[in-house]
């Protein structure tokens, strides 16, 4: 290992002195990008997963199985109802600190995140009153895995969303030039939102 | 920057003896370098090959007589589903991650990755996932349904080990998505200016093409074993026929992952050899576009022929069609690059060194894995054949003659840049020998045994397979031997091999235009594009580096002239001394 041509004070940390550090600054955050692209990732298991659902639904002679208690519609639309609003409610908290408005932005949050807890235990409620277990059959256990998985992904966004209105505390931590936590939490927020419509419609309305 | 900041730097730095210095504890540690994880990788996953292979050569033993005589079937079968697992999932996946992550950002003139705690967070995840694995073996009941997995077997046979197997996936499918979505990153947002898409080296293109195939499909293998997990431990029954449930819907999610992911296997070799080629050969690569857009073109099709691997599983007659179709239609664009690396090589002046040896190896006995694949692909002989060891035969050429070929290339490419120092030649050049006489010795016979009915996955078979099974066995002993000579030379090389120079190989790729092993960021001044994807140069025009180069081959002066004459794509004679190297 010979130093060659280079000289390590010119290499390991003057390095941002050089053109090549300055390019590099030209695109400071790639974050999106990554995040939209896990995403997509995220977006895959969802996929498959219906995917799995439609064919079980095309093997079987007829779905749900016979004996499947018909499922309530209120309380699942009273609640899709709440997370499609809630992806409103967030966009409101991009909006207001790409104001400077960091009071703005953390109420909007926080009533995105008090929304987010409804719809978590409209679906805890939900679950405690079905006529059906995981095991019941394959529709029961579709059901239960599909819409919990869901159901941990909007606590994973709620635990975003709460992470943000925590480090907001710190004066300055977000303004109108560096917010991507809040944009960070919104796209995954309205993310979680589309995959449930999409699940709301297989499972309930299909 | 302020004063203090400055000085805090000049400080740092004094502690770095060398540019491209790393103490060895950096190898052990949550290290944010991209050179240091692609090292990392590379050495953890080659470890884990040598696990595989005495797993395979366990397998291997079992075979060499007709009767059960050396383990019992049970444990039989948990060897060959771990060989399979840690080979895949432990070796060569994760081994193309590991150029990756060397390579890319000093090809296309980037510091680092784009998420460099990302990366480390993706290769910190690989090492507990196959020690888990492996630990399965410890206590006794290791997963033993076969790489695949398939339910209903995979449900009924070990519990702990079949949970411990799936655990284990999840995490490293985990570690590649991670990857996957730094490569692109980096990729699309860090090149340097003026390197446009149709500028960067072939790799850049290929590992586009695998990190999207591991994006698209990883996921969806992750949804079926959520699925299968909760058949294992939480009694639904979704893949299992007695409660209601499809075991074929399990099929179709797992190929659909496993299927795209033996591109995730090929693809960054071939990226690889794109590079090694027409350094090797001393001749600009043939049809870079051709290459490059052939890759995306895999890429697209291997999504959508995952059923050839269903064919016997009772799927529709017409879909049998479509997948036999379109599985075909992949030979082209593998064609177009197959066409090309021989054309590249065509005339060229090579220079046969280990790693010319191994990227030819490769072309070699991949072409002969991918015409049994189109064969494969075939639904009347794949029916035929199905389940038999024509099938290993076949994926052990694509697999242990291209992707693990294309490793070795690659380290004996590379290594001068990854260390500073050179591989012995001769060495290398026995490893190859070994190499590839005990592959042709081990996979080939297995065609014949395919053919004859040898069923893939039983420890007992019929006395008239003997003499061919003994052969195989003895082929991967050979493979096994071959191993030696290449981890002597490669510890030896790397505490005392002879220094390497910049550019030992007159390469015209970035990473060739730093410091062997290169800086902590990599490069001092910004390399600049001269034209083409392969015309680099510095930034003031000074290709010292390239031409400062110990190991040129004194017959041919002009190859040394200047530093783009021998690979330049269109003949300059102010530049090229010996216009017969463009023939």
């Amino acid at each position: 290992m010979q130093s060659q041509t280079l000289d390590p004070a010119k290499t390991a940390l003057n390095y941002h002195h050089t053109e090549a550090a300055a390019h590099h600054e030209e695109h400071p955050d790639h974050r999106i990008t990554g995040l939209i692209m896990f995403l997509v990732a995220e977006g895959m298991i969802f996929f498959g997963m219906f995917g799995a659902y439609l064919a079980f639904r095309s093997v079987l002679p007829s779905w749900p199985p016979e004996g499947t208690p018909d499922l309530e519609l209120l309380l699942p639309g009273v609640n899709t109802i709440i997370l499609i609003s809630s992806s409103f409610v967030i966009h409101n908290a991009d909006t207001a600190i790409k104001k400077n408005d960091v009071s703005g932005m953390r109420t909007w949050l926080a009533i995105t995140a008090a929304m987010g807890a409804i719809f978590l235990a409209g679906q805890l409620y939900e679950y405690s009153n079905l006529e059906f277990g995981l095991t019941t059959n394959l529709f029961a256990s579709a059901f239960y895995v599909l819409t919990g998985f869901h159901g941990l992904h909007v606590f994973i966004g709620l635990v975003a969303i709460l992470a943000v209105l925590w480090r907001s505390r710190v004066a300055g931590h977000y303004s109108s030039e560096k917010h991507f936590g809040v944009e960070a939490a919104e796209i995954y927020w309205h993310f979680v939102d589309v995959v449930w419509i999409v699940l709301f419609g297989l499972l309930y309305i299909l | 920057m302020t004063q203090a900041q400055l000085q805090e730097g000049a400080n740092i730095s004094a502690l770095s003896e060398e540019p491209g210095g790393r103490k060895w504890r950096d190898y052990f540690s949550f290290n944010t370098d991209h050179k240091v994880i692609g090292i990392q990788y590379l050495v953890t996953t080659f470890i884990f090959y040598c696990i595989g292979g005495v797993l395979a050569d366990l397998v291997r033993t079992e075979l060499k007589t007709p009767e059960t005589d050396f383990v019992s079937p049970e444990v039989y079968n948990s060897l060959f589903t771990l060989h399979a697992t840690i080979m895949i999932f432990l070796w060569i996946v994760p081994a193309g991650a590991g150029f990756a992550n060397y390579l890319i950002p000093l090809m296309i003139g980037a510091k680092d990755m784009a998420f460099p705690r990302l990366n480390a967070v993706a290769f910190w995840m690989i090492p507990p996932a196959g020690l888990l694995l492996i630990s399965s073996l410890l206590i006794g009941d290791a997963p033993d349904a076969g790489w695949t997995s398939y339910p209903p077997l995979s449900l009924v046979t070990g519990q702990v080990g079949e949970a411990i197997w799936i655990m284990s996936v999840l995490l490293l499918g985990t570690s590649s998505i991670l990857g996957a979505i730094n490569f692109l990153v980096t990729i699309w947002k860090m090149r340097i200016p003026g390197m446009t898409v149709n500028q960067m080296p072939l790799f850049c293109w290929s590992m586009i093409a695998t990190s999207a195939i591991t994006l698209l499909s990883t996921p969806v293998l992750a949804g079926a074993l959520i699925l299968l997990a909760f058949d294992l431990l939480a009694g639904t029954t979704f893949f299992n026929p007695t409660g209601g449930g499809d075991p074929i819907v399990y099929q179709h999610m797992f190929w659909f992952y496993s299927h795209p992911a033996v591109y995730i296997m090929i693809l960054p070799f071939f990226g690889l050899i794109s590079e090694i080629l027409p350094v090797h050969a001393r001749k600009p690569v043939f049809g870079y576009q051709a290459i490059a857009y052939s890759s995306l073109a895999i890429s697209f099709l291997g999504l959508i022929v995952w059923a050839h691997h269903m064919f016997t599983s009772g799927i529709p007659g017409w879909l049998r069609m479509f997948f036999m179709i379109t599985t075909m239609i992949i030979a082209v664009p593998t064609g177009i690059k197959v066409f090309s690396w021989v054309a590249t090589v065509w005339g060229g002046k090579l220079r046969l060194n280990s790693a010319m040896l191994f990227a030819m190896g490769f072309v070699g006995t991949f072409v002969i894995g991918g015409i049994s694949g189109v064969m494969l692909a075939a639904v009347p002989f794949d029916i035929h054949v199905h389940d038999t060891y024509f099938v290993v035969a076949h994926l052990h050429y694509v697999l242990f003659g291209g992707s693990v070929l294309g490793i070795y290339a690659g380290f004996y490419h590379w290594f001068p840049k990854m260390t500073g120092r050179m591989l012995n030649e001769f060495w290398g050049k026995v490893h190859f020998a070994l190499t590839i006489v005990g592959l042709n010795m081990t996979f080939l016979p297995m065609h014949k045994l395919g053919m004859m009915g040898m069923n893939r996955r039983i420890a007992v078979y019929d006395p008239k397979f003997e003499t061919l099974n003994f052969i195989c066995t003895m082929g991967s002993y050979l493979l096994a031997v071959s191993t030696f000579p290449f981890i002597i030379n490669a510890i030896w090389s790397w505490m005392y091999g002879p220094k390497a120079a910049n550019n030992p190989w007159q390469a015209l790729t970035l990473e060739w235009m730093t410091t062997s092993p290169p800086a902590i960021e990599n490069f001092d001044k910004l390399p600049v594009l001269a034209t083409g994807p392969y015309d680099y140069g510095m930034s003031n025009g000074d290709n010292k580096e390239v031409e400062n180069v110990p190991f040129s081959d004194e017959k041919e002066p002009a190859l040394a002239a200047g530093p783009n004459s021998a690979l330049r794509a269109d003949p300059d004679p102010k530049v090229a001394a010996n216009p017969e190297d463009r023939k």
